[in-house]
This record gives C-alpha cells, structure tokens and sequence, in this order.
C-alpha cells in the first residue's frame, strides 16, 4: 500500500508529531507518502480540510468542533482519531501588566486565583482612572487560547467581554504586537511566548497547565466521510503520528527532533528554543527566571494522544459559556463524538483507555467538570453570555 | 452608480501590485466603491470604519483569522457572513480557494451580486500569479545567463579558447550529461571556486 495524502500544518511545536512522522520516515514506512504543507491562517487550513484540498491536518481542537456544528463556517463533519498535544500554551504579559499583577497580588504568583484577583484589583483602577481597557490577544475565536484567557480572568471577576478587549492575532505578529504596546498581554502555543521573553517584551505568567491541568489542544483531524472511505491510510497515519510522538518523549531524542522541527520550511525558530519548549523548561522573564514543569507540554506521554470525549465536551461547553452557541443536547452530542478513541484503539491494538490517562480537565477554579449536566456546571460560573 | 448597485468593496492585500490589478478589474466592471487596506495593524477597526458591503483578502495574509473574529463581535456595525456559508457553490469555492482568494460579504448583499465580484477575483488572481510566474522565470533565466558568461570567461582563460568555442563545449557537454547547460556552467563556478 502506497497513499499519497497532503496534509496543513501551522508553524508551532504541537504540530511536532506529525512533522517528526514524515521527516523521521515513519509515515514512509507505514506505506504513506506525505506532504506537508505549511499555512499561514488556522481560517486556510479548515478551509483546505473542509474541501478536500488537505486529506488531514494539524487543527485547534475547538476549530474542529466548530466545523462539526457548522458554527462560524459552513458545516464539514471531522474526526480528531489522534490528540496532538495536550497543553503547550502560555499566558504572557508586558514587563508593565507584569509589574502591576504583582503590586497587586495576594498570594503565589503561580497561583492563577491569585493573579486572576490581581488583574481584576488592575482593571478595576484603570476603569477609575479612566485609562483605556487592556487588550489581550489569541489566536482564534475557536480556539483554546480564547477560552483559556476568559476562564482565567472571569475566575477573578474580569468580563472578558466588557472589562477587557480580547484581539484575535496571527501567532506571528504577537510578539511585536506585545512590543508595540497594540497588546498587553497574550495566550499562544509555543515559540511564541519564549520569543518575547528572549527578546525582552513579555514575561510568561503562567503556563495553560496552572489553569487547566489537562487540556485539548491541536488534533490531527480528517473529514469524518474522509475516515470511512480511507481507513486503512488512516490507521497508518495515527500509527506513525503515534510512533512519531513516543520518539519525541524520549529525553535522549528530543536534541534530533528539534533539530527536523527549526528546519525552515517546517517551524523555521531556533531549534534551542523548541527543545526548551519540549524539556518543560522555559525561561519565563527577561531577567532569566526559569520554570520547569512537567505539564507545559505533553505530546504523547501520560496517554497525550488518546482523544477523551470529555475534552470535547468541556470546549463545547465554553462555546456556550462565551455565547458562541446555545446549548442543544444534540450538538453535545455531536461535539464528543468529534473525538474518536475508537479510531486511535484501532489503530493501535488498544482496548479501552489506558490507566495514566484520568478523565479530567482539572480546572483552577468551580466545580469539576460534568459533561451530563452542562446546564448547571456552567450555572457555577457568575460571567458568562449563555443564549437561552 | 448608486450606493445600491455598486456595492462597497474592500481589498485585505499586502501586495500591492496584485491590489492594483484587482482594484482595477472591479472598476472596468463598474464596481467604483473599492479601497484598499495595506496595513494590517488594527485591521478590524479599519474595517468597521469603512464598513464594507464585501471584503476580499487573500490566503497567503495570516489576518485573514483576524477577520473570523467579526463573526463574534456582537457589538460590530453589521455582521459579515464568509462567502462559503452558501455550501451549494462547491465549484466556486474550490477555485477561489485555488486562486488565492477568499471572501467575506456582509450580510444582506444577494449571491447573485457576489458571484460577478468572485469571479472577477479569481480571473485577475490567477492572472497575477502567470504574471508573478512569468516573472520568476525571466529572472531565473537571467541568472543563468550571467552564470554561463562567467564559465564561458573561465574555459576561456584557463583552455585558451575563444567565446564561441567555450560555448559550444558547455553546450556539448550538456547534451552529453543530460543536463542544463546552466547547471554544467554552475559546477564549473563551484569547481574554480574550490580550486582556487
């Protein structure tokens, strides 16, 4: 067997697996011959997806989602059989925002309770003051790092549609956005926050995994007729995507994979900073803090790769949260069954979900997640723009 | 031309030369409510402050995720829906998208308006991207020439032989090694240079 399948990526680490697959040959040796073609908007890449120009492609988890229920865009079924990443992105903040959390803050600084009060004691005195409201930028209405900054922000009593301006920019332009003064702060996936902090625009605040401690990122995703049609490919795709990321996990064989992922018409940053990316060890202010953990990014470890359905179901949740769409029992529905561990158990001789994979999204703040009762999961939380 | 028949047009582009040319196809058309938007700094609030009937950006711009974010704001003058809402066009989405080009319309315009404006956008993308083509390879064959008068110049000095005659040993080289006499002209630049 010999398929030809294209597949779009965009430039940032979690697209790691799938670029180590092709490069390191193991899409080759599962019989796939793949080209990687890397975009420029996450808008292109569902679009290429949706019309069948990508056989599959590096997606935000949510983009899929949205996709599925027609939201935002016309409506193309997808199947994510394979989860990317977990975690990965960053909440960064100019040396100033930075400067006044920290006047402000009761508590650990690594404590997003504290530092969400803290940003809400600082809005609050710009609004007095009648100083502009702070911009925060992310990378896409559907998208992670959306629902990340509101959730963490609302927990201290920022509305993030009133108090705050939320921009969606292109990963590529945050950083001299951030610098420029266009933005204060930002959530992206890496390089980017490492990239302000070397340059000396941003300090990191806090890494995703402080305020979500298991979180969906990018997937591998497929149209589901695409799926049906082409089983085969795609067992040998999540087959090597997989082998792909369990090489990565490797502490001994992260220098080569960072190495394939600086190439330029891959990432195309430097292939240090990506290794840090990888090894959880980010340097997190100018003056050369660094932080190590253990949850930056999880690319196939602690079973990254297997798609939970409850992942799904928590970011349609924040869809209805933020107003994006009103709850319906059915579209729940379709959302889970967007992410497809059967696909992932098929393909690799797997039975049911491995024991070091928890079903849970460990959130900082209300009560844990309950995907039967979304209703009132969400009743916990006082800002919000549910449609009735 | 009324405001109703000539609808407002604006063109997300940073090239400008291909702005240009699609600027002037919508107005041979008769579309005389075009503008141009270069700059992509605080690209939403230029939007709004124009508040266009249609938008037009090309795929190779990373704002174009930028403008998926009116679909959000609730607060925004009109809310645009994407050219592609209308899933029966499968035919005219694929070739916008092959061209380049994609499109957002606020809503209220009719598709039968829209489809004219597309299809003048793909036709002047597509013509960009020959001319961009042409372009490239006029100077790659530019390159070339320069590349085989310095390995003309060096057989000449090194074997004593006249223009014509260090022509016509690429040239019968090339035919020999089945390749470009560009490329035997290049390995014996890169040979002269190691040798030096």
């Amino acid at each position: 067997m010999t398929a030809s399948l294209r597949i779009g990526f965009i430039p940032l680490v979690d697209a790691a697996a799938l670029i180590v697959a092709v490069d390191k040959g193991f899409a080759r040796e599962e019989g796939l011959d793949v080209s990687l073609v890397r975009e420029v908007s996450w808008s292109n890449v569902r679009d290429k997806l949706n019309i069948g120009l990508f056989d599959a492609a590096h997606l935000l988890a949510p983009v899929a989602i949205a996709s599925s229920l027609g939201l935002g865009h016309i409506k193309v079924p997808i199947a994510a059989p394979f989860n990317l990443g977990l975690n990965g992105n960053a909440i960064t903040v100019s040396p100033a925002l930075h400067a006044a959390i920290m006047a402000e803050i009761d508590g650990e600084r690594l404590d997003p309770m504290a530092t969400s009060a803290a940003l809400a004691r600082v809005v609050a005195r710009r609004k007095k003051n009648g100083v502009e409201p702070l911009t925060f930028g992310m990378t896409f209405p559907f998208s992670t790092h959306n629902y990340q900054l509101r959730f963490w922000m609302a927990a201290g009593g920022v509305d993030p549609d009133e108090d705050v301006r939320l921009v969606v920019l292109p990963p590529p332009y945050m950083v001299d956005s951030l610098a420029s003064g266009q933005v204060d702060a930002f959530c992206v996936g890496a390089p980017w926050n490492s990239v302000a902090v070397d340059l000396g625009v941003g300090c990191i605040l806090h890494f995703v995994s402080d305020i979500l401690v298991r979180a969906a990122e990018k997937v591998l995703a497929v149209r589901q007729s695409w799926s049906e049609q082409n089983a085969d490919v795609l067992g040998a795709l999540i087959r090597s995507t997989s082998r792909a990321a369990e090489f990565i996990e490797q502490p001994e064989n992260r220098a080569e994979a960072a190495k394939i992922l600086a190439q330029a018409d891959r990432i195309g940053v430097d292939a240090e900073v990506i290794q840090r990316t990888l090894d959880g060890r980010l340097k997190i202010s100018p003056d050369g803090t660094m932080r190590q953990s253990g949850r930056y990014l999880l690319v196939g470890r602690e079973g990254a790769g297997r798609p939970e359905p409850v992942q799904a179901a928590w970011l349609y949740a924040q869809m209805v949260r933020w107003g994006q769409t009103a709850y319906s029992a059915e579209a729940l529905k379709a959302a889970m069954a967007v992410f497809r561990p059967d696909l992932y158990d098929a393909a690799l001789g797997r039975r049911g979900k491995s024991a070091e994979a928890p079903d849970t999204i460990g959130a900082f703040a209300g009560p844990p997640f309950n995907p039967e009762d979304i209703a009132s999961h969400l009743a916990a939380f006082a800002i919000g723009r549910r449609k009735s | 031309m009324s405001a109703e028949s000539s609808p407002k047009i604006v063109i997300v582009d940073e090239s400008p030369i291909r702005a240009a040319i699609l600027e002037e196809g919508l107005r041979e058309a008769g579309y005389t409510g075009v503008v141009r938007i270069s700059e992509m700094q605080s690209l939403l609030a230029q939007i709004f402050a124009l508040d266009p009937d249609v938008i037009l950006i090309d795929l190779e711009n990373p704002s174009r995720d930028v403008l998926e974010q009116m679909f959000q704001v609730s607060r925004a003058v009109r809310r645009p829906i994407a050219m592609f809402v209308d899933q029966s066009d499968a035919a005219s989405i694929q070739a916008s998208v092959d061209a380049g080009v994609s499109a957002y319309i606020v809503d209220g315009l009719k598709k039968e308006r829209i489809k004219p404006i597309l299809d003048l956008c793909i036709s002047r993308f597509n013509a960009f991207a020959k001319l961009q083509d042409e372009l490239d390879r006029a100077k790659s064959a530019l390159e070339d020439r320069k590349v085989i008068d310095r390995a003309k110049g060096i057989l000449m000095k090194v074997k004593g032989l006249t223009e014509e005659e260090a022509y016509v040993l690429l040239r019968s080289t090339a035919m020999r090694e089945k390749k470009k006499i560009s490329e035997i002209a290049q390995s014996i630049l890169t040979a002269s240079e190691m040798l030096k």
